[in-house]
């Protein structure tokens, strides 16, 4: 009788795996083969994915770009869709986990069979996705700045490269006449990266790097280094920190009591989202680089922050990489009808020389890079928590991933 | 000699944010046994509790405010695991320290669904502002602030444990459970108080730790390893064991840090931790115990 | 006491067992790879790499009542083995990770040079964890510190080298650790049928895996691995050294979490420390716990049905899951500690109408009956 009930719950195993196996096969309806992922014309909508961290430390930034992104497509539908359809958005959540950023872009390309995919803050969760997206010659537009030197054919970058964020703020610190910068960023690819660019800069154009320093994304605990950059008396500070530990960072930093004019943050992942969060206090009279400001003065601008602040709040601000995720929804949207389909190749045939009015400003896609020209800003953070303009490029930037065009970049790639 | 006293003043800061939350979960697992994860969440309770009140009444006196308020809001939460599963458990530590983890996933996923997913600020209030140069080195009001609370809840906690007679019933439930239970004395209301105390100082340490960084959801999950490592070092249900571990680890961790970086100073602090052990597997203090193991 | 000490499969007749592992194998092998595209494939895949980790936890936690929330490391360290020899298969000879590239790492480290061999990197895979967990294991359990102390210890070794892993970002790819592994032993990974047999290569490891485990708990060794796991001081006085005993379990378990992290590269293409600290270590614990401990059917099943749950869950409600897990986990472990297997078997007897005693919980009755000290 004993020997029976053991047979019955092996049974039961054995039945719970067919279970799950036929469960599996349920959502397999049209999930004819892993590399399909390219037409999805035939329904009445197009499908898009939102693949953005909405839980873990990069919620804070990234929830705002799945905002922007919303936004635009909103305002796309509201004016018939693409090639006659309505764009229909599939969400995701990252989680702040680089793998469950690879799993969840697979299951967006061949499950949900999206078009494209607008998504990721973190160059972590890029690298994650970008073997993702090349295996299923699928699209993804990344909407952050970010270190360079990579060029996937399946990738749009519509945040700063190198050329158009970095280094711009290199040369704005030389021209303030500041010769000893001490580097601080979290520990992983985008700050090492990034810091990399910054040492070959800085030997090239005479100034002295007085520090390096790595804190794991999320730690909050930065006293000790703290005390080491104000030991080091740099001229300037150079800030790839992300995510909170920037909190810990400007809120320890402003008990030492020193002055930013004499020595200025020049932070490149801060942006009025995160200034209001830290809070404005804290942040007042330290430099920023970007590309966008909500101050920036075009009437595309006037009007984004307008839509922005109707659908999500008028305590909202807008930001750089909400911008830029603003930017690839509609720069997508005007190469596929350019295309004529959502097919991925036509797209990207499509998409080079497309021009958008953009609230930073006109933006270009440059066809070979697949990034797009931006306009470089240098920014002062206001007491208000708002950044002005203090310094800016002429015009949009040709977007120079593997820094080309600087001799001192020689050695990089 | 800046540098030094700086790195000095750090690792007594970090040490002192350790002892408050460590205290909660010496005093639980040496009394009842119970490895409690959830405590990390009793820590960002009292967090958001600072949060709250200072919406409610204004950064001035609102930090001043939440620290009773944050001791009593943790401490019922903790008194609430207690009565709801914890005491179900007694007797099966590993199990209560993974329902207790259980349960700090669902506290966590409850503060991102009321608070959201971003981190919140706490601003401090304007009196905590500066800080004071001493011998070249800088050391913030808010740190010393937090230093001060601290030493004041230590010997608050060891005047209880000393002299009130309800802290003489927790040392005797410590340390011999039977023979207290024998003597007439009702353990599980002690077990209770002790639950309640011991989540209270986590909901302290929750508003001491608004004035350093930024409060989310995960805020105590950072703490609750080191907490833990605490625990073992300086002996299970040990004030003292606690307040000098905990300063040790804080101060190692501390020049370590500053000489190296950040991620070998852990990797050391784990090796002489590990290393202390061979030596004194029970601890830094031990228990007077005639029990087996 | 006694209850838990037979293991629940050794009263069926051979032939029987035989079949069903058969049926299952079946399924696995043959129906599984015919039936599912090639991201379930994957995905099932995944859930069986997992299915080896809890086999190993379930030795050292269910039959040695070794708590270790520090299974993510050994995971982590076979995976990195597997990684290293994969990323320098595809770069090729004389040439450098992609990674390294970004990285400003100009010449192969040291420690990569020997993880170009397979063999070595294969052996390592298994063996470095197995040694590491046997050194940790050793030095925790020959002081006779508490039993919890290891879980303790283990979680802060698994946070150590998480946080180790991405400050060391030249030699470990840093917070993305190795990614892009786009070729196993020089065959093509995007090809479909590589992919399958990637699978396959699993799903039999799993297989072996299983028998092995099944072999060492019937074993004279397995029996006192169980009896150390209820009364530690009465083995120790009837001339047994428990140390040795638990660190031999705790050394295969993690040899077969570094076999699973070996096989999980190939199969999902990374390896993270996202993978290898504390809240991954933790999961692993929760598959066997859910499963039900002390049962190695209900480990396979525990890590299969929660991580399949988790997938299709966590999709549909990305923040419903949280709470169920954390309430599954909580209900399961406070009022059926044996897990689902526990349960069944409750329900059945209930059905049956036959009255059984009730069975007593306790894993670890040594520190129950202790006093609190």
């Amino acid at each position: 009788m004993k020997e029976a009930s053991k047979l019955k719950k092996l049974w039961l195993a054995t039945l719970m795996v067919l279970a799950m196996l036929g469960a599996a096969c349920g959502q397999k309806a049209g999930d004819t083969s892993a590399t399909g992922g390219t037409s999805t014309d035939d329904g009445d909508t197009i499908k898009v994915g939102l693949l953005h961290s909405l839980s873990g430390t990069m919620a804070i930034s990234e929830v705002t770009v799945r905002d922007a992104e919303k936004l635009a497509i909103e305002q796309i539908n509201a004016k018939g869709g693409v090639l006659g359809k309505q764009i229909e958005a599939i969400e995701e959540d990252g989680a702040s986990d680089w793998p469950t950023f690879a799993e969840k872009a697979q299951k967006l390309i061949s499950v949900d069979k999206v078009a494209t995919v607008f998504g990721g803050w973190t160059s972590a969760s890029r690298k994650a996705m970008l073997p993702v997206f090349e295996r299923n010659k699928a699209l993804l537009w990344y909407p952050v700045q970010y270190e360079g030197l990579e060029q996937s054919p399946y990738i749009f970058y519509t945040g700063a490269t190198t050329n158009q964020q970095i280094v711009p703020g290199l040369d704005y610190l030389k021209g303030q006449g500041k010769k000893r910068i001490f580097l601080v960023g979290s520990d992983y690819v985008f700050p090492r990266t990034a810091n990399k660019e910054i040492k070959a800069y800085a030997q090239a154009n005479d100034m002295e790097i007085v520090g390096e320093e790595y804190i794991p994304l999320g730690n909050q605990e930065v006293a000790t280094l703290v005390n080491k950059v104000a030991a080091a008396r740099p001229d300037a500070i150079f800030n790839t920190l992300n995510g909170d530990t920037n909190t810990a960072f400007f809120k320890e930093w402003k008990t030492k009591g020193i002055a930013p004019d004499a020595m200025p943050i020049v932070s490149v992942s801060v942006a009025e989202e995160e200034v209001r969060a830290i809070g404005p206090e804290f942040l007042a009279g330290h430099l920023v680089a970007w590309n966008y400001y909500q101050t920036t003065d075009t009437p595309e601008n006037a009007e984004f922050v307008k839509a922005f602040k109707a659908k999500y709040g008028e305590d909202k601000v807008t930001s750089d990489p909400m911008e830029a995720g603003y930017v690839a929804v509609h720069l997508w949207a005007a190469a596929v009808e350019k295309a004529g389909t959502t097919e991925v190749e036509a797209v990207k045939r499509a998409a080079a020389g497309i021009e958008f009015a953009a609230p930073e400003g006109r933006v270009t896609v440059d066809g070979p890079t697949q990034h797009i020209y931006k306009t470089a800003r240098i920014g002062l953070i206001g007491p208000d928590g708002l950044i002005r303009q203090v310094s800016g490029s002429d015009g949009p930037i040709k977007p120079d991933p593997f820094l080309r065009g600087y001799d001192w970049a020689k050695g990089l790639t | 000699m800046d540098a030094f006293l700086g790195q000095v003043f750090t690792g007594l800061s970090v040490g002192s944010v350790l002892i408050l939350i460590a205290l909660g979960l010496t005093f639980t697992f040496g009394q009842m046994n119970v490895i409690n994860m959830a405590h990390g969440e009793f820590i960002m309770a009292g967090a958001y509790t600072a949060f709250v009140l200072q919406d409610l009444i204004g950064t001035d006196t609102s930090l001043v405010v939440a620290l009773p308020v944050a001791f009593v809001i943790a401490g019922t939460l903790g008194l609430l695991l207690e009565l709801v599963l914890v005491r179900r458990l007694y007797g099966r530590p590993l199990d209560t320290l993974l329902v207790t983890w259980g349960v700090s996933l669902m506290l966590q996923q409850l503060a991102r669904d009321i608070f959201g997913a971003p981190n919140v600020q706490v601003r401090a209030p304007g009196w905590l502002g500066g800080s004071l140069h001493l011998a070249g080195a800088t050391l913030s009001y808010s740190r010393i602030f937090i230093i001060g609370l601290v030493v004041v809840s230590v010997v608050g906690i060891w005047v209880f444990l000393t002299r009130l007679p309800q802290g003489a019933r927790m040392r005797a439930v410590m340390q011999n459970r039977q023979l207290a239970s024998c003597s007439g004395l009702k353990t599980h209301s002690i077990d209770r108080l002790t639950f309640f105390i011991g989540s209270g100082l986590a909901g302290i340490a929750g508003v001491a730790l608004t004035l350093l960084g930024s409060t989310g959801p995960t805020l105590g999950t950072n703490y609750i390893v080191d907490a833990f490592l605490v625990v073992v070092v300086g002996g299970l249900g040990q004030l003292r064991g606690a307040v000098i571990a905990a300063v040790a680890l804080g101060l190692l961790n501390a020049f370590v840090e500053f000489s190296t970086e950040a991620s070998i100073a852990r990797v050391a602090v784990f090796v002489a931790i590990v290393a202390f052990l061979q030596f004194r597997p029970q601890g830094l203090f031990v228990m007077k115990s005639r029990a087996l193991t | 006491m006694t209850a838990l000490a037979v293991p629940k499969l050794g009263t069926l007749t051979p032939w029987k067992r035989r079949g069903i592992f058969l049926a299952i194998g079946l399924v696995l092998v043959v129906v599984a790879p015919a039936m599912l595209s090639g991201f379930r494939l994957a995905l099932l895949g995944k859930y069986l790499c997992f299915a080896i980790i809890a086999i190993g936890i379930d030795l050292a936690w269910g039959y040695g009542g070794m708590l270790t929330i520090g299974h993510g490391l050994f995971f982590g360290m076979g995976g990195y083995c597997m990684g290293m020899l994969l990323k320098l298969q595809e770069a090729g000879p004389g040439k450098l990770p992609d990674f390294m590239v970004w990285s400003g790492v100009e010449k192969l480290p040291a420690l990569w040079k020997p993880f170009g061999s397979p063999v070595f990197a294969l052996s390592a895979a298994i063996l470095v964890p197995m040694a590491v967990a046997a050194a940790l294991g050793a030095l925790i359990f020959r002081r006779r510190v508490r039993g919890a102390y290891l879980a303790i210890l283990s979680q802060a070794l698994a946070a150590a080298f998480a946080i180790l892993l991405i400050g060391q970002q030249g030699v470990t790819g840093g917070t993305n650790g190795l990614t892009n592994v786009t070729t196993f032993m020089g065959y093509d990974l995007n090809d479909p049928v590589n992919q399958r047999s990637v699978y396959l290569l699993i799903a039999v490891c799993l297989g072996i895996m299983y028998l092995l485990a099944r072999q060492i708990v019937e074993s004279r060794y397995g029996r006192v691995l169980m009896a150390v796991r209820d009364r530690e001081d009465r083995v120790r006085f009837l001339g047994y050294n428990p140390t040795t005993v638990k660190v031999i379990a705790f050394a295969i378990s993690a040899g077969m979490a570094g076999l699973a992290g070996a096989l999980f590269v190939p199969v999902v293409g990374i390896i993270s420390p996202a993978l290898v600290g504390i809240v991954p270590s933790i999961e692993m614990v929760i598959w066997v716990a859910l499963g039900g401990r002390g049962t190695l059917v209900g480990a396979v099943l525990g890590a299969l049905v929660v991580n399949y749950a988790k997938t299709t869950l966590s999709e549909a409600y990305p923040a419903g899951w949280l709470y169920l897990q954390g309430l599954l986990f909580v209900v399961v472990m406070a009022f059926a500690p044996k897990g689902v297997a526990g349960i069944a078997k409750v329900l059945k007897e209930r059905f049956g109408g036959r009255k059984v005693p009730p069975q007593p919980v306790s894993h670890q009755p040594a520190e129950a009956a202790e006093p609190a000290t």
